[in-house]
């Protein structure tokens, strides 16, 4: 697999954003661990987590990772080359004007980070310019997020559900819209990769 | 047939209309969270188009009140963020209380109450609820009236805000301040017999007295950068000096005119103290 087979420009994206529940965590340090240091766009993480717990998360998530990883402050504005973790018990909501907007809303699919809200939001802002990954997961959460994602011109890829812990979420994904690649862990690392 | 989007052009026409009619400012509210309130309002009363809202805001009045109602965000939990509530019961109150007798605070934006509820039993239950005067004030005169009421969902009591009581280390059970009636737990009146409740829009409203504790958590995310600094500038003059403002956790004055007026006093729980007029 490679970027160049797929016909896409990989200089047309802005930011990449990432959706993951049970199951998701080593992925993910995987991930933060082998993508290239000098991958420069912003990386949002909408990751399904304890609500009263709002120490650990980056800690745990730094301890391997090759990138700075941040739960951004509300308004906080969007720099390039950083990771950014949805913060415990907030929406993490992208705003026009390269900024983060948290939101305490009501929950969404039992969630509060929603997975949906950052796709839904992400993808408003950067139209064409996204990329949408979602990872293993025990609920329906990111789906219609990753569908308006797809309708905005967003470049969709879900995890193997076979290779998931829990492949409901990334079925889901697969369900409610087209999704541009169907991808193992270590593929997405290296489509990442590959944009460098 | 639910709408799927709409247009930012769509948004300001409908702030216009509001700001026209009703006097209400929704033009630097946060875009990301504005668009999804109004789109869920649009599928509550199963409006099929934002031409269509515009026309029901511009001519039905009672509408209004039920889309104030719905556009604001009205989720909270008593005692959030358990560790806030433990430094104010353990540094904050005991050094104000060291050098006054009585204090004022305000809970603004203080949506149904629970914060109110969390702020009234800390006090009784460290002997101060008489020495404090607490007003609690909304946008929303309609969840005011709830907050009033005390009543919350037996449900919620038991999962969010029981376990809330608990991590922060209340001497009671949260159930000895609450009855049940029909499955809904109703609070204990005289927690709040001296609390006033009022209507005010942060936005507009300005300053209305002085006191020693703001608190106003999550309400100013739903506000754009200028309408935050325009709202700090009214908090920092609704402060006594040397007292106490405390935003929510992911919140930031950070980047505000008044930043340079405020000492951090405990930077995890975003409590600042005004040191400067």
């Amino acid at each position: 697999m490679s970027i160049e087979k797929l016909n896409i420009d990989k200089t047309q994206f802005r930011a990449v954003v990432i959706g993951g529940s049970a199951g998701s965590f080593q992925v993910i340090t995987k991930i933060l661990a082998e993508i290239n240091p000098k991958f420069d766009l912003p990386i949002f993480m909408a990751l399904h987590r304890l609500k009263h717990v709002r120490n650990g998360f980056i800690e745990a998530l730094a301890l391997k990772s090759n990138k700075v990883i941040i739960e951004p402050d509300d308004k906080e504005s969007i720099k390039r080359g950083i990771v950014y973790l949805a913060p415990a018990n907030y929406h993490m909501n992208i705003e026009l004007g390269n900024k983060f907007a948290l939101s305490t809303e009501e929950m969404v699919n039992n969630s509060r980070p929603a997975i949906d809200l950052t796709f839904d939001t992400a993808s408003y802002v950067y139209k064409n310019k996204i990329i949408g990954i979602m990872l293993s997961g025990a609920n329906k959460d990111g789906a219609l997020g990753m569908k308006k994602l797809k309708e905005r011109g967003g470049f969709t890829i879900v995890q193997d559900p076979a290779e998931c812990t829990i492949d409901t979420m990334t079925r889901a994904a697969i369900s409610s819209t087209k999704i541009d690649l169907i991808l193992k862990s270590q593929e997405i690392i290296k489509f990442l990769n590959n944009l460098v | 047939m639910a709408v799927e989007d709409l247009e930012i052009n769509e948004i300001r026409a409908l702030c216009q209309t509001v700001q026209e009619k009703y006097n209400y400012d929704f033009s630097n509210y946060a875009i990301s969270s504005l668009k999804r309130r109004i789109l869920r309002i649009m599928e509550i009363f199963k409006i099929s188009s934002a031409a269509i809202l515009n026309d029901k805001l511009r001519t039905d009045s009672l509408f209004f009140k039920q889309f104030i109602n719905e556009l604001t965000v009205n989720v909270t939990e008593m005692y959030r963020d358990p560790s806030l509530w433990r430094d104010l019961r353990d540094k904050i109150l005991p050094n104000l209380f060291s050098t006054h007798n009585n204090i004022k605070i305000w809970h603004a934006g203080c949506s149904s109450g629970e914060e109110v509820y969390s702020m009234a039993i800390l006090l009784k239950e460290n002997g101060w609820l008489d020495k404090a005067k607490i007003y609690a004030t909304d946008i929303d005169e309609s969840i005011l009236s709830k907050a009033k009421e005390g009543k919350y969902s037996l449900k919620n009591m038991i999962e969010v805000n029981e376990k809330n009581y608990i991590r922060y280390g209340g001497t009671k059970k949260l159930e000895d301040y609450y009855k049940v009636e029909n499955g809904i737990a109703k609070m204990d009146a005289s927690l709040v017999s001296q609390v006033t409740y009022r209507t005010h829009d942060l936005v507009k409203s300005g300053v209305f007295n002085k006191f020693d504790i703001i608190l106003c958590r999550n309400v100013l995310i739903y506000f754009n950068q200028q309408l935050q600094n325009d709202v700090f500038k009214m908090f920092h003059e609704s402060l006594f000096n040397y007292s106490y403002f405390i935003i929510g956790s992911k919140e930031t004055l950070i980047w505000s005119e008044i930043a340079t007026k405020f000492i951090t006093v405990n930077q995890e729980e975003k409590i600042f103290k005004k040191v400067k007029e």
